[in-house]
């Protein structure tokens, strides 16, 4: 079953001579459960398209459907609120919500579980190091309660070592909470790691240019030479491209 | 840091018993065993959470920690007193017109243990903490009503700004005409200068929310007073206190020069006071006023910072 239809949805960003074509006639669904990677080199419009998909922003052209359902967005900065402890930042989605505090409180200590935050929802968000801040982040989309999870480059700032404990973390959670997941990236590796599908995006406008099915068998390793050698094909389309735009 | 590492994994070793350590997990074992697999990930996530957060650093004792930012100020007080014994002893003034400090320091000592002199410094506070709080109120609604209608910004955003930079003084020949020599008339005077830093402090705030916490505003589905009451008023606090301390300032420098200016008859304030030792060519009690006004004056600065550290430390913009 399907639960983010795109179809020849485009985006227009102002008008006339200096009208930026973001966008152009793309069509993609996202079914249950299914995590879906979007690749592209800059000015493919994933970040358009995420922000489309969150209601965010409005579409130019053709139409996107995602039957009434709520999505979470998370982004490269986890942007927790100083002002709030990491417990109050994962409550504020039920706080806005009007949830009743001990209801929330004690949501809020199950997801923290759930990141393997158990313990720290009484610190601040700068105790905390990068990776831990987005795990906050990831709970705090979590306590949304959202259908859908949007994912915008959420591990682009973090070293290595941690963006590899924390796909292994995101496939777990992805599995154990029936997530559906739309994962923006430019790193190939980490979009065949992590998706069922890796749909390639091209640049100025977005279009898509193909729809790869990744069926290697889970848990991953973005070291597997499985991983390697799709990635390996997946990046021959994409300098192919890139070298296009030279001319 | 380096001396931590192998007890971090000693710790782990021991919870791990069997399965793998973190860095050299096993593919074949990850591939059979799930919860062993399991384990061993929120081992390898537990752990990288202690290399990375590291230990406490030690900010020595508290007395310590007094007297390291004590000492600069009381140096730089010797100096003062020093460079005014100095002048003293060189003569430049006869005694009864520039006293030395010992003599002042004495004549400051007397008089604060009169009940006249506590009467004299409570009009005065009186006076500041109303001023300061009317001009709070006024700033807070201006500055909130120009970031939430653009036509206002425009019409009255440079004003604000130029009300600023605008001498309090120049205001008190029509504040008298206005409210004749009146409590009123010092009150007008202490609000119009300390508002517009009150009001644009708000305004900064309000405007340099990062965009970021506003995409999340937006995500979470803030909208209206939800995203003002938990997005846009605690984010624009910092900037709110630091127009509130710059706003105390102006208005006690407001209040002095009215109090010398506006001499309400029965209200014997700091400044009363001090322009009748001028009248009375009390060159001593003079100085004690001025320092008395200083020291207030630090005093309430002091407070101002330590709100401002507090919420620093609070949101980590300390440092590191």
């Amino acid at each position: 079953m399907s639960v983010v239809t795109l179809e020849q949805v485009s985006k227009q960003y102002g008008a006339g001579g200096n009208a930026l074509l973001a966008l152009d006639k793309v069509s993609l669904s996202v079914d249950k459960g299914e995590f879906v990677c979007l690749l592209g080199a800059s000015g493919c419009g994933k970040s358009t398209l995420l922000s489309l998909v969150a209601g965010l922003d409005q579409v130019s052209g053709g139409t996107l459907d995602i039957g009434g359902r709520h999505v979470s967005l998370m982004f490269q900065e986890a942007a927790l609120f100083p002002w709030l402890s990491v417990a109050g930042n994962v409550e504020l989605p039920m706080r806005l919500n009007g949830v009743a505090r001990a209801e929330r409180q004690q949501r809020a200590e199950e997801l923290l579980g759930i990141v393997r935050l158990k313990g720290f929802g009484s610190k601040r968000p700068h105790e905390l190091s990068g990776g831990m801040r987005q795990r906050v982040a990831l709970a705090r989309a979590l306590a949304q309660n959202a259908d859908i999870l949007l994912m915008d480059e959420p591990f682009g700032a973090l070293d290595a070592m941690t963006r590899d404990i924390l796909h292994d973390e995101l496939e777990r959670i992805w599995r154990e909470q029936n997530l559906t997941v739309l994962f923006v990236t430019h790193n190939v590796r980490e979009a065949v790691r992590l998706g069922d599908r890796v749909i390639l995006l091209s640049s100025r406008p977005g279009r898509v240019i193909e729809d790869f099915a990744v069926t290697h068998e889970r848990p991953r390793r973005i070291d597997s030479p499985e991983v390697a050698g799709q990635a390996a094909e997946i990046t021959d389309r994409l300098r192919a491209e890139v070298a296009r735009h030279a001319s | 840091m380096p001396a931590k590492l192998p007890s971090a994994r000693a710790g782990l070793e021991g919870l791990t018993g069997d399965f793998p350590l973190p860095g050299q997990k096993d593919p074949v074992a990850l591939d059979n065993a799930q919860p062993a697999a399991d384990l061993a990930a929120a081992d390898r996530v537990t752990g990288l959470d202690k290399l990375e957060l590291g230990g406490a650093s030690d900010k020595g004792s508290l007395g310590k920690r007094i007297w390291r930012s004590a000492w600069p100020k009381l140096l730089a007080v010797a100096i003062v007193l020093i460079a005014w014994q100095a002048v003293v002893w060189a003569e430049w003034k006869p005694s009864y017109v520039l006293p030395d400090p010992l003599t002042v320091f004495k004549d400051l000592g007397s008089v604060i243990t009169t009940g006249d002199f506590w009467g004299g410094v409570r009009v005065t506070m009186v006076r500041a903490v109303t001023g300061f709080a009317l001009a709070v109120l006024i700033g807070t609604v201006i500055g909130a009503a120009v970031s939430r209608f653009a036509p206002l910004r425009a019409a009255i955003g440079s004003l604000i700004t130029g009300l600023q930079t605008m001498p309090s003084i120049m205001w008190f020949p029509l504040a008298i005409l206005l409210f004749q020599i009146s409590e009123s008339a010092i009150l007008f005077v202490v609000v119009i200068g300390a508002a517009p830093s009150v009001a644009n402090g708000l305004i900064s705030g309000i405007d340099y929310v990062p965009r970021t916490w506003l995409r999340v505003g937006q995500v979470l589905g803030m909208t209206g007073f939800a995203k003002y009451r938990y997005l846009i008023l605690p984010a624009s606090l910092p900037s709110f206190i630091s127009g509130l301390k710059q706003g105390w300032a102006f208005s006690w420098r407001s209040l002095m020069a009215g109090e010398l200016l506006v001499i309400v008859p029965g209200a014997l304030s700091i400044g009363v006071r001090m322009q009748q030792a001028r009248d009375l060519n009390e060159s001593s009690l003079v100085i004690c006023f001025i320092i008395v006004v200083l020291v207030i004056g630090i005093l309430i600065d002091v407070l101002f910072n330590a709100a401002d550290n507090a919420l620093r430390k609070r949101w980590g913009l300390t440092g590191n």
